[in-house]
């Protein structure tokens, strides 16, 4: 039997442009080992949550620097859920105010990372959240 | 058995269909029992593989494509598997060919797949076959399969495809690179893509003289050994008509220049594959691939399983110590 892979789409909601932060964390995750489906820039939600549906992803990673993480984010894990996808662990970084985060975390966020983040931390969130099968 | 999941699949329902190429990825006991629910389901769809060097434009060839046959009156369904590489150091991938895809993935008859190599090294994984079986079933038209970046003997998706599309693009290499083995051989369509840059004529031109000197020779290379009869038949007395003549197309895929007739191309070969009796003999070369690639694993499995690891050990030692070369381990393994 082949060995069950940590799936992750990293995405880019709404409209700022910098995916440096992104691509870090893609290349970081993919260097631990795991399969990361990077969608580009400029996506709604509606694309988001169809890209995780269609990948069947185990996480989704958000990075948001436009600050509209708090109109974003509870959308995206609406449609998820609307989906099906109830078990996803998402998890946002980018440039979040230290006040939004109660609110993400209720809206069903498990984990906010800000600048300096170490990527190895990240890494190690997710192995600890997603147990394998 | 699976069979809730299977039927949910079969009836199109995407978060069965998704949770099946899953089990089915990872060899699951569940995805196993799938695909043998499946199979009776499965020989409907037109599978086109799309294949060519890294940056030569294959997933935005394949968006493009996408979109043009949903225009057609059927309105087909399409599935994309699209294949990236594997990490052989860590073991993860990095899939980014949706990031070309993004205007398609709003319609909910497109259902778009991203696929690691998990170490396979033909330009496909090993499990790739097995999602065109579930797309077929679960009422797919068109399976695109888009390979890894390939060199020039990442062939594999010849063994699955009705239709293989090779994607080019000029000042690529001379007219020697033309002529060798490989993957320009496999080509039932050549398309020159990123067609607005300098040197397109040239391309095209030695792809052509390549199409002209090869027509005629492609299947009698095949020596395959358990085909049925009729197929056997078939495949030993084609007649010049039975031939198809790989068009060279010019393409632009960023602004959709050349993809209505790429796309009539494709469904043209279809038919010809259809009328000739082909499609079938097709399906039965690809049905050879993998049973006997399975065949083979499981033989193998069994035999180290029973094999006696004493003796094992025994010529393994004198392999490393040089009393018999590889050849005569060989025979001495065949032997246990």
């Amino acid at each position: 039997m082949s060995e069950k892979k940590i799936r992750i789409l990293i995405a880019k909601p709404g409209l700022d442009g910098h995916d440096r932060g992104a691509k870090v964390i893609a290349r970081a995750l993919r260097d631990d080992g795991m399969e990361v489906i990077y969608t580009g820039l400029r996506q709604t939600p509606d694309m988001i949550a169809e890209a995780a549906l269609q990948e069947d992803v185990d996480a989704v990673g958000l990075s948001i620097l436009s600050g509209a993480h708090n109109a974003l984010v509870p959308q995206i894990i609406e449609k998820l859920r609307g989906n099906g996808q109830n078990n996803v662990y998402v998890f946002l970084g980018g440039i979040i105010p230290e006040a939004d985060i109660p609110h993400l975390l209720e809206a069903g966020v498990t984990k906010v990372y800000g600048p300096g983040t170490n990527t190895q931390t990240v890494c190690r969130d997710i192995r600890e959240a997603i147990a394998p099968e | 058995m699976p069979t809730a999941l299977v039927e949910k699949a079969l009836q199109g329902d995407k978060l069965s269909i998704t949770h099946l190429l899953t089990a089915v990825e990872s060899e699951t006991p569940k995805g196993i029992q799938a695909l043998d629910l499946i199979y009776p389901h499965t020989g409907k769809a037109h599978k086109i593989g799309i294949t060519g060097a890294p940056g030569s434009g294959k997933s935005t060839l394949v968006a493009a494509l996408v979109k043009e046959l949903r225009t057609l009156p059927n309105k087909p369904k399409i599935a994309v598997i699209a294949v990236d590489p594997t990490s052989p150091f860590s073991g993860g991938a990095l899939l980014g060919d949706r990031v070309r895809m993004l205007h398609i993935q709003h319609d909910p008859d497109v259902f778009i797949r991203s696929m690691a190599t998990r170490g396979a090294l033909g330009g496909l994984s090993d499990r790739t076959e097995a999602f065109t079986q579930v797309f077929d079933a679960a009422g797919y038209d068109y399976v695109l399969i888009e390979t890894v970046g390939a060199g020039q003997s990442e062939v594999d998706v010849v063994n699955l495809a009705h239709t293989v599309i090779v994607v080019d693009t000029p000042d690529m290499g001379d007219d020697i690179q033309a002529i060798k083995a490989g993957i320009l051989e496999i080509a039932d369509v050549l398309v020159v893509n990123k067609a607005d840059r300098p040197g397109v004529d040239g391309t095209v031109r030695n792809l052509q003289n390549m199409v002209n000197a090869g027509h005629g020779k492609d299947l009698n290379v095949h020596h395959h050994r358990f085909l049925t009869e009729k197929n056997q038949e078939k495949l030993e007395h084609l007649v010049e008509e039975d031939y198809w003549f790989p068009p060279v197309l010019k393409t632009v895929a960023t602004e959709n220049t050349g993809i209505a007739l790429l796309a009539e191309k494709i469904i043209e070969h279809g038919k010809f594959l259809k009328d000739h009796g082909l499609w079938e003999l097709k399906k039965e070369l690809a049905m050879h691939e993998i049973v006997s690639r399975n065949l083979r694993l499981a033989l193998y499995r069994r035999w180290i399983e029973d094999a006696d690891k004493t003796k094992l050990q025994a010529i393994l030692n004198d392999l490393l110590e040089k009393r018999i070369s590889p050849n005569q381990a060989v025979q001495a393994l065949m032997a246990l």
